[in-house]
């Protein structure tokens, strides 16, 4: 399948991105690894008129350590995402997700940044991001501003990315680097999204007193979502077969799910997959 | 309207070829249809069969998902660059091992393995058939591919490879 014809133009600067952006008369889409974009392209569902491929930006590239954060590049594939010695370091969560994404094929071209912005519901990295309470560095006309993961999320496949804006970088505080954390998914068997999907991240203290609990869903609802009340439900308890039982039960009645005749069934869902999610994590050596 | 074409330059199984061309045309037709080189096949279409796996730069993509444009200035490999007057060893292996019935998702599984074993030498079973994730056969129901990926590894890591003879044509 061909998509709609475009005009191509391959970005130096990302001031020329911006700038670029702001033509009204015609749509103007930013390409990254194109593992979403293209598809949706050649099923016309996207017919933008120019594609602006932002491949070759420094701002996007690279993964560093930068003070209290790990900054991951925009333009970080799934295979970097999941090999990354320091990613796998400091926030094992983002690699683990990363590494159940699609295929290989896909893996060796799809980008963190394009994922994110392209916010389907049933992507896998946005529970990661929202379990390590990511800051999205988005840069536009008016400089650069920095905006949680948690906030960035609007809709499916909406985000409050502007018009005019890119996506740089995802930074990571590393407050969490020594904690357990671990993403359990539940792939549909033909499309190899998830079902569902769970990143879990624990910080105890020699398996005793939960000091951080987090807990972000994928898949199953409108976006992807934090369990907060569970988390809640965790902190100061004990990672005992009792308090996850308690915690995958408060996160299953909680869960924003669509009213539907599937509600059941997803609430199910959600109380196994976060229950196994959070064994694994009690089962993990310090 | 804006300038609809673009002129490629890239490397294909070691020769450099540049082309002026629609900036849509994915790279697969761009193999198939401005090379000729018509052994990476259209499988879905959606990047999930892997039919036409390539290798751009020494890694596996679906050339499916990737426009001819994004290949500009870099390497590519279809499985027209794999044989040489012989077959190569991943060839040999899904040969000696019936890695194929009706062939048609043949030339991305072969390529898929040569990723894989590019970066694992000595896979197990379980990590070639995670390797092998992104291609759907419809055949052999995988058993021969697994096995045609493990003589393929055991003749690239065997000291007598260059002893092998089986000639092309």
């Amino acid at each position: 399948m061909l998509t709609a014809p475009f005009e191509y133009r391959r970005a130096e600067r990302v001031e020329d991105v911006i700038e670029w952006l702001s033509d009204e008369t015609r749509e103007t889409k930013i390409l990254a690894g194109g593992h979403s974009l293209l598809p949706l392209m050649k099923l016309r569902l996207a017919t933008p008129a120019i594609l602006v491929d932002v491949s070759a930006l420094r701002e996007l590239q690279g993964v560093q350590e930068d003070g209290e954060v790990l900054r991951v590049g925009a333009f970080t594939r799934y295979v970097e995402l999941a090999r990354h010695s320091l990613i796998n370091q400091k926030a094992s969560l983002l690699s683990q997700a990363a590494n159940v994404v699609g295929d290989l094929q896909v893996r060796n071209r799809g980008t963190i940044g394009g994922s994110l912005c392209h916010a389907d519901p049933a992507a896998d990295l946005p529970a990661a991001v929202l379990a390590l309470e990511a800051q999205l560095v988005i840069l536009g006309p008016n400089g650069t501003r920095r905006e949680s993961a948690e906030a960035f999320f609007m809709a499916p496949f909406v985000t409050t990315l502007g018009r005019q804006e890119i996506l740089a970088a995802i930074e990571i505080p590393l407050s969490t680097q020594n904690a357990r954390s671990t993403y359990l998914k539940r792939p549909h068997p033909a499309s190899g999204y998830p079902v569902i999907g769970v990143a879990c991240l624990i910080d105890a203290i020699h398996n005793q007193t939960i000091g951080t609990a987090r807990l972000a869903i994928t898949g199953i609802a409108s976006t992807a979502f934090r369990a907060s009340a569970a988390e809640a439900q965790l902190v100061g308890g004990r990672l005992d077969a009792e308090t996850i039982a308690k915690a995958a039960s408060t996160a299953a009645i909680n869960a924003p799910l669509d009213d539907d005749e599937h509600t059941e069934y997803k609430q199910q869902l959600v109380q196994v997959y976060v229950s196994r999610a959070l064994q694994q994590v009690a089962a993990q050596e310090d | 309207m804006g300038e609809l074409q673009t002129t490629v330059t890239m490397t294909v199984n070691g020769e450099r070829v540049t082309r002026t061309i629609e900036s849509r045309v994915l790279l697969v037709h761009f193999l198939r249809e401005e090379l000729g080189l018509t052994g990476t096949h259209v499988g879905c279409d959606t990047s999930q069969c892997g039919a036409c796996t390539v290798l751009l730069d020494g890694e596996a993509v679906k050339s499916c998902t990737v426009l001819a444009v994004q290949a500009m200035g870099k390497a590519v490999t279809t499985i027209e660059g794999l044989e040489t007057d012989r077959l190569h060893p991943i060839q040999e292996g899904f040969w000696a091992k019936h890695g194929l019935q009706c062939g048609f998702c043949t030339p991305g599984a072969m390529m898929a393995t040569t990723y894989l074993l590019s970066q694992n030498p000595n896979p197990t079973e379980e990590q070639i058939r995670v390797g092998l994730d992104g291609i759907v056969c419809r055949c052999t129901g995988y058993e021969t591919i697994v096995r045609a990926v493990q003589h393929a590894a055991q003749l690239m890591n065997s000291s007598t490879q260059t002893e092998r003879s089986t000639e092309v044509g």
